[in-house]
């Protein structure tokens, strides 16, 4: 009844059926890819008669007739689609792939029209499209057709620009995320949630209800075979996967009702037999901790969790010398990660063993949860990460699995489940809010005299990674600045509010929004330079920090300050001479610095990487490191390639199923660069030494991978290894490695003293933009962003990583706000697009790291931690305005302006 | 669970007979269908608008111009206007995104009713009325009648709109519109302004429309203040008395106060607007 593709299509929807589930799922047509079902997000744009519309969103009776083009159909038929699918991956314009399909296709419309957009002409062609991991230049570029940032280099090794090796099934429409691999037939899982923040309650006649609605299975507490509780710390597992008897936030699961399609496809949730009866709660920590409230956890007096704690030196005594002392209380709110791709995920039972096919940024913690949660043995379950359409953290907890996993057991037959946009927002993990309260003391020299730091941190009804917040915070609440005199303690507070958890930066972007602030008042009370205030306080090699850690090489941190001064002293002049004016709008330039301690506090988190040697002379790389867009698959195989000496274009990946790919550990704590790239290393090394071995070749020889045998030349001499010679091993390797890394740490004593990390990386940013003085309106013109990533592993990712997080920053400044029950979906709860996001420029610095691959440094984090305070301090800039409550809305803005007397 | 039905008619008679049947939702762009869409599907049958004859497109009339009920924004977008029309073309530029402008439809944005619908604004500025018909016949209501409340509009059973019809604007006038949100695109309105500014040959206003759109339950015209702007250049203050119409809440977005201080602004920078122009 209607073309697809230049196809010849005929179906017959169900009343209310939306385009998009008719193409995914009796087309097959599932590169057409759903965010949020309500238009918001524009991952699902399809063309209907050239025009794009969102497919979630069309009747799909009302294609009737028409011509339908989807991104697999477009770049496979169109040059003008292909030739963008080559730019996109020329730019690193597709990280996680999850917006690509949106993207690209309106981009196609674009392009059909015009050939050559301007910048305009490309963002509002894409503006209703949300991407979360690009910061959307890279895509602007792409579409421009702008000299690609990638390089062709042969061999591939690190300093190379390369494009991502996993990058063409994201731009040709080819990427399985969660929901994209069941079989269509898959029972399909609902979730019942409550609607309360906390309640009793009481579940009714299940069984008759599942024979009323002729599901197939109700899942609740008592269908757990396991523990009834998952979590991440130990000591701190604590949440429930089906509440029992009550529930702590608003979007808690009490049970699950498994189905068939066409059952569920009716199946409303209002009808099952649940009787609530509410209790009072507390949304805000202030609340939490008054006397009388009501309690969350019997065992956590106070609705404390528990806290962080480091102390350096005597803060009272240095506070009461200091020359000026700047003082502050500052408060963020919960930020959703909002990636565009809901959990979603696949499971199966296959000769007694339970499958499961999830996005996840941690597929053995994946399996660890649900052998606690199964109560089976680990060898019984199998682990399969699909591709994964942005994390940021939230993909670290389990949500979908313990669902599938035992739905899949329950049934015995394939079942998925694929989360609605409120769902994910309602039940997953955000960023935690906080109230802090800081003291800053500075001398007249403008040295630091003392720092003392008190925050507490909203982690919601279960723990999480609050601990991991709680510990975080004290240790890098000085920023990278040498502090002496320092006390620092951070609590988390448990509130009937959805788990707070991990999101890029575990609780050090809301300290360095308040250490920040108070560090440009300092500079301007004591009439020194903010730059130059910074880089009189900056850490360096042999200066320990907060700690007492002293690193003997590898602080960048006074490189990055010093690459901003050409911007800082430009964009300062510029903006002079705009504020000369008297028009409405005032230019402000902020500067901010960050630090962050890659791989976990003071805990081992090892990694693992094998590799093998097929008799085909097929070198396989099993890399366990979730790549979760940032760009692990390319980097772990860049750094293994380099180890080996061969191009990494030898390499076949093979991904973290857990029954054939090691722990690579998880995907958090800027750890993968750093700690597999490192096992990555060693196993390259380790896999070289083994070749080299056999033909007794010495260390500088030059390994060239053949089919069937290797060649490995030394001098003019060529040693030929025959590897069809060689007996392979139940994989069917004729070699194999498996290398793991450990990072040094030591640990904290009680007043946080020792090496919780092994590396920092380090980082300055520079904002420019203008306020709209009458409006309150911000609107950032530009970034500088300086990174010590200790050795560019791929400058193409490190710029993708920084671009992305800057537009993570900058929603975190001005707009992002998650109110549980109110912002619950991607209209109320504004992410930036295409148009708020101005040019970044990023300056890379390689300051080496003793520890890290080839020096290499973790990035993942600190791309976000300096934006949020250059910004606030680029509005204090413009309007002397210092902000304390984020975000900046212009409301807010305007009502401290006229509070300052500008109004 | 009665069979739900999707209706496709192609005539607008077949349309309002299976209207008037009852027990079925018209839906034409969707666009506010389907994220209303409650869960376990539509307990209604369909009825789907965007077939039927007639009621796409804009066209000139005698008196002044049609817009079919089902012209989409994007078509709003593309139409070729006189400059009167400048702020409903600027509003349907932000109308969500292109994907929701080439699927949402004019009528639509009005029968919706949400306290914060781009169209409403500058369509109250053009002085537009809506043509109402059912299976027994059709009546005509002035836009600021026919949006009643939040989410309430004067649709009877079996009616539905089928168009829009819009006064020819004073030769010369020219139309603005501004949207305040905390972000660049596909942003619901904090607050937004429509004017329709018309001028003498001594460059003093003569003919003003201001609408205001998220400050209110419905869009309010602000009649003291177009009184004010008359015999001007457009140098007007606004006052809290032009502002009385409006009662803005406080929500997610901004504060009551906030809303109002910035209306005033905008309302001055649009009028300015179109008077420099």
């Amino acid at each position: 009844m209607f073309r697809l593709n230049g196809r010849d299509v005929r179906v017959e929807p169900r009343v209310g059926e939306r385009l998009s589930e008719a193409l995914r799922e009796r087309l097959g047509a599932r590169d057409v890819k759903v965010g949020c079902n309500a238009g918001d997000c524009g991952a699902c744009t399809v063309l209907v008669d050239r025009a794009p519309v969102c497919a979630c969103l069309m009747p799909a009776q009302q294609a009737a007739g028409c011509e339908v083009e989807t991104l697999a159909g477009l770049v496979a038929h169109e040059p003008l689609a292909s030739d963008l699918a080559r730019r996109f991956e020329g730019q690193g314009a597709a990280q996680c792939g999850i917006c690509t399909p949106g993207m690209m296709v309106s981009a196609v419309a674009l392009l059909r029209e015009a050939p050559a957009p301007s910048e305009g002409q490309v963002m509002d062609a894409l503006a209703g499209v949300l991407c979360r991991c690009t910061g959307y230049r890279k895509i602007v570029d792409a579409v421009m057709g702008r000299a690609p940032g990638a390089v062709a280099d042969a061999e591939g090794h690190t300093g190379a620009a390369i494009e991502k090796l996993d990058g063409r099934a994201k731009v040709t429409g080819k990427e399985r995320f969660g929901d994209d691999v069941a079989p269509v037939d898959a029972l399909i899982i609902k979730v019942i949630r409550s609607p309360h923040p906390h309640a009793r309650f009481t579940l009714g006649d299940l069984e008759g209800f599942a024979a009323r609605e002729g599901v197939e299975a109700i899942l609740t507490a008592s269908d757990v075979p396991g523990v009834n509780l998952f979590g991440t710390i130990p000591g701190f597992v604590d949440q429930p996967v089906f509440a029992e008897g009550v529930v702590r936030f608003r979007g808690e699961a009490v049970a699950a009702v498994v189905g068939r399609a066409d059952v569920m496809a009716s199946f409303d949730p209002a009808r099952f037999p649940v009787e609530w009866e509410v209790l009072p709660d507390v949304q805000g920590m202030a609340d939490a901790m008054a006397d009388g409230a009501p309690q969350l956890h019997p065992d956590r007096a106070g609705n404390v969790m528990c806290g962080g704690f480091v102390a350096h030196g005597d803060v009272g005594a240095a506070l009461e010398r200091a020359a000026v002392v700047a003082e502050g209380v500052f408060e963020t709110g919960f930020v959703e990660h909002a990636y565009i791709e809901p959990e979603a995920g696949f499971a199966q039972v296959v000769d007694g063993r339970v499958e499961v096919y999830a996005c996840t940024q941690a597929p053995v913690m994946d399996l660890d949860t649900l052998s606690e949660v199964l109560g089976m043995e680990r060898a019984r379950i199998r682990v399969v990460p699909t591709a994964t359409g942005g994390g940021f953290g939230s993909k670290l907890d389990v949500s979908v699995q313990p669902y599938l996993a035992i739905a899949a057991l329950k049934t015995g037959q394939p079942v998925r489940i694929t989360y609605e946009r409120g769902e994910s927002m309602q039940s997953t993990t955000k960023r935690h809010p906080s109230r802090m309260h800081v003291r800053i003391g500075a001398d007249a020299e403008g040295r630091i005299s003392g720092l003392r730091f008190d925050g507490l941190f909203n982690t919601g009804a279960y723990a999480s990674w609050g601990p991991t917040v709680a510990n975080r915070v004290p240790v890098h609440a000085s920023g990278p600045y040498a502090v002496g005199d320092y006390r620092a303690e951070a609590q988390g507070i448990h509130t009937h509010c959805p788990p707070s958890g991990a999101f890029r930066g575990f609780g050090v972007p809301q300290a360095a929004v308040a250490q920040e602030s108070l560090f440009d008042e300092l500079a301007d009370r004591l009439g020194i330079d903010r730059l130059e205030f910074r880089m009189r306080n900056a850490l360096a090699n042999g200066v320990p920090t907060v700690c007492g850690q002293v690193f003997a090489q590898g602080v960048g941190i006074r490189a990055c300050l010093e690459a901003l001064r050409p911007a800082w002293e430009s964009e300062r002049a510029e903006a002079a001479r705009i504020n000369a004016g008297d028009g409405p709008v005032r230019r402000g330039v902020g500067v901010a610095a960050g630090w962050y301690g890659c791989g976990n506090t003071s805990l081992p988190n090892p990694s693992t990487i094998k590799a093998g040697v097929r008799a085909d002379g097929r070198i396989v790389l099993h890399q366990g490191a979730a790549d979760i867009g940032q760009g692990a698959n390319t980097v772990i195989a860049q750094i293994f390639a380099t180890a080996l000496g061969v191009p990494v274009s030898r390499l076949d990946l093979v991904g973290g199923d857990t029954d054939v790919t090691p722990d690579a550990g998880k995907t958090s704590a800027s750890r993968q660069t750093f700690v597999s790239g490192n096992a990555a290393r060693l196993a390259g090394e380790a896999l070289r030494a083994q070749i080299l071995q056999r033909v007794n070749a010495g260390e500088e020889a030059l390994i060239v991978p053949g089919a069937d045998a290797f060649e490995i030349r030394e001098g003019a001499g060529v040693h030929r290894l025959d590897l069809t010679a060689l007996e392979p091993d139940a994989e069917g390797y004729v070699m194999r490695v498996a290398e793991s890394y450990d990072p040094p740490t030591r640990p904290l004593d009680e007043n946080g003293q020792g090496h919780p990390y092994a590396q920092f990386g380090y980082a300055a940013h520079l904002c420019v933009l203008d306020v709209d003085m009458r409006l309150g309106t911000v609107r950032p013109v530009r970034f500088v962003a300086a990174h010590d990533v200790g050795h560019a592993v791929n400058p193409l990712l490190i710029e993708g990583q920084v671009e992305g997080g800057i537009a993570q920053g900058m929603g975190m400044a001005l707009m992002e706000e998650y109110l549980p029950g109110r912002t619950e979906n991607l209209h109320d709860y504004l992410i930036p697009t295409i148009g708020d996001m101005p040019p970044v420029e990023t300056l890379i610095i390689e300051e080496p790291d003793a520890h890290g691959p080839y020096g290499a440094k973790g990035l993942g984090e600190h791309v976000l931690i300096p934006t949020a305070p250059a910004i606030l301090n680029a509005i204090r800039d413009a309007t002397g305005v210092q902000m304390r409550r984020l975000p900046v809305t212009p409301a807010r803005l305007r009502a401290a302006m006229g509070v300052a007397g500008h109004a | 669970m009665q069979q739900l039905e999707y209706f496709a008619p192609g005539n607008l008679g077949e349309a309002l007979d299976i209207l008037s049947r009852g027990g079925v939702r018209p839906v034409a762009g969707g666009t506010d269908f389907y994220p209303g869409l409650p869960a376990g599907g539509p307990r209604e049958s369909v009825l789907d608008l965007t077939r039927i004859a007639g009621l796409h497109g804009i066209t000139r009339q005698d008196k002044g111009w049609r817009i079919g009920a089902a012209t989409r924004w994007s078509d709003v977008v593309r139409a070729d206007l006189p400059p009167g029309f400048d702020g409903l073309r600027a509003a349907a530029r932000e109308v969500g995104s292109i994907q929701i402008q080439n699927a949402g439809t004019v009528a639509g944005n009005l029968v919706n009713a949400s306290p914060a619908a781009d169209g409403v604004p500058p369509l109250l500025t053009l002085g537009a009325e809506v043509e109402i018909a059912s299976a027994q016949g059709r009546r005509v209501v002035p836009l600021d009648r026919f949006i009643t409340g939040v989410r309430e509009v004067d649709l009877a059973p079996g009616e539905m709109v089928v168009a829009l019809h819009l006064p020819e604007p004073p030769e010369g006038a020219r139309g603005a519109f501004s949207k305040l949100g905390s972000r660049a695109y596909l942003v619901i309105s904090i607050v937004m302004v429509a004017v329709v500014i018309g001028r003498d040959g001594a460059g003093r206003i003569d003919h003003a429309r201001v609408a205001v759109g998220a400050c209110s339950p419905v869009a309010r015209r602000l009649p003291a203040l177009e009184a004010a702007l008359l015999g001007t250049r457009g140098d007007v203050a606004v006052t809290a008395e032009h502002l009385a119409p409006l009662s803005p809440i406080d929500d997610v977005r901004g504060s009551g106060a906030y809303r109002l201080e910035a209306v005033g602004e905008l309302i001055g920078r649009a009028v300015r607007g179109a008077c420099d122009g």
